[in-house]
């Protein structure tokens, strides 16, 4: 399983004067499986989840992914963590679904052959072999969550960032999407106001002001969380 | 399953497996030789090739007729300018003409995957990398900008809904202005996502 490292990150998007302290010296050491994050909207869980791709470099301190520095060797980084964003439509490049399931492996320039092939297993195992030649847009919220995430899950990263990918969905489509992660084999990081889809985790951290103020299992964290926000 | 304006239609038709530069060529072409037709029968015989081509690509004619509906005013506007101006033949000659056009240009889209598309024009552009010319990124930027044309449909059916629940009448600036935000935020988020897929700055 990939080392995750976070040393002393505190971090401030801008260097005005006026610029907020949105993660304030976070120190934490990941290695386990499933790692939850909690915490109220501001409280700085999504940027945490954007330092472990190096979509955020830290304004001081140190992320590390099985030793790769994210400011330093963020393609590297990138290769190895997959990243999942709340809104699908954001993260959809390509018009049609086969060919954004395909683009991240054509980035690498891989085969052709090898890449119909992959695209094509990838869309069977996500439920989307029938709409290869579909309009990525025209699918449905659940079907184009599925797509984001069979889109990152085909470079086969190590790591997997989700950051409230259920948020935007009914209920039904949120259950299929965290069946969806439930198998993955991948170690995954998943930012979530869902607490229901913490069950079997291995660890939850709760975020309040930028700062990790529980670090548990996901049943004592979520009490936690629950007594925090009332 | 609806196809939206433009949009692949998946196929095996021998026009949708013709080479890419083969297609784009006679797009070309067309366009070129357009400039030599001055009688409405040489008009309709362009029209009919177009149709002929579709008929083989096995497009629906509904969904030829859409290709050509978002232009019906200028098709209209033109033809009116030229009946007052050069007479009803040259209003055929000049409003057959871009209907053709547009119906070739859209029956190419119609049978071409985007990423075969781009991956011609990428091909072509290469050889431009000795006077600065970087193929792969103008390939990515014609791909986002065709996939954010739907997008940015979606956002101002969004604002206009808005501002219709708010009870707002039609106000080009309360229009604008949301929209041009929120296609500026896509375009952040599209960054990031651009980033984390593997796509350097």
């Amino acid at each position: 399983m990939p080392v995750i490292e976070v040393r002393a990150v505190s971090h401030r998007y801008g260097d005005h004067a006026g610029a907020r302290l949105v993660l304030d010296d976070v120190s934490v050491r990941v290695e386990e499986h499933r790692l939850g994050v909690v915490g109220a909207n501001g409280s700085g869980k999504s940027t945490f989840a954007r330092l472990v791709n190096g979509l955020v470099v830290p304004s001081s301190g140190r992320v590390t992914v099985d030793g790769l520095d994210t400011a330093k060797e963020g393609r590297a980084v990138r290769r190895k963590v997959g990243f999942c964003f709340t809104d699908p439509d954001s993260q959809i490049v390509m018009p049609t679904v086969a060919e954004d399931v395909g683009f991240g492996l054509r980035r690498r320039r891989l085969p052709k052959a090898e890449v119909a092939a992959r695209v094509q297993a990838a869309l069977a195992s996500y439920g989307l072999d029938g709409h290869a030649d579909h309009p990525a847009h025209l699918l449905s919220g659940g079907q184009k969550q599925l797509l984001a995430l069979a889109s990152v899950l085909v470079t086969e990263p190590d790591v997997l960032v989700m950051d409230e990918p259920t948020t935007l969905l009914d209920l039904r489509n949120a259950t299929r999407v965290s069946r969806v992660v439930a198998d993955l084999p991948q170690q995954v990081l998943l930012v979530t106001h869902h607490l229901d889809l913490l069950d079997g985790f291995d660890r939850v951290l709760v975020f309040d002001g930028g700062r990790v103020v529980c670090d548990d299992e996901p049943a004592a964290a979520v009490r936690f969380y629950r007594s925090l926000m009332s | 399953m609806s196809t939206p304006l433009g949009l692949y239609l998946p196929g095996s038709s021998p026009v949708h497996r013709a080479p890419v530069g083969l297609k784009i060529a006679v797009m070309v072409l067309a366009g070129l030789g357009s400039v030599l037709l001055h009688r409405p029968v040489q008009v309709a015989v362009g029209l009919v090739l177009v149709g002929l081509g579709y008929a083989v690509a096995r497009v629906s004619w509904r969904l030829a007729v859409a290709q050509v509906r978002p232009l019906l005013w200028l098709l209209g506007a033109t033809a009116v300018f030229h009946v007052v101006v050069s007479g009803w033949q040259r209003a055929v000659v000049v409003v057959g003409v871009i209907a053709m056009l547009v119906l070739l240009a859209a029956l190419v889209t119609l049978t071409t995957r985007t990423t075969d598309m781009v991956d011609a024009i990428v091909r072509w552009l290469r050889p431009l990398h000795r006077v600065g010319v970087d193929a792969e990124r103008v390939g990515l930027m014609l791909t986002l900008g065709i996939r954010c044309v739907p997008v940015v449909v979606g956002l101002a059916e969004e604002v206009r809904d808005a501002q219709r629940a708010r009870g707002l009448t039609a106000s080009p600036r309360a229009f604008a202005v949301p929209l041009i935000v929120r296609s500026l935020r896509h375009a952040d988020a599209l960054a990031d996502a651009l980033v984390a897929r593997g796509v350097e700055d």
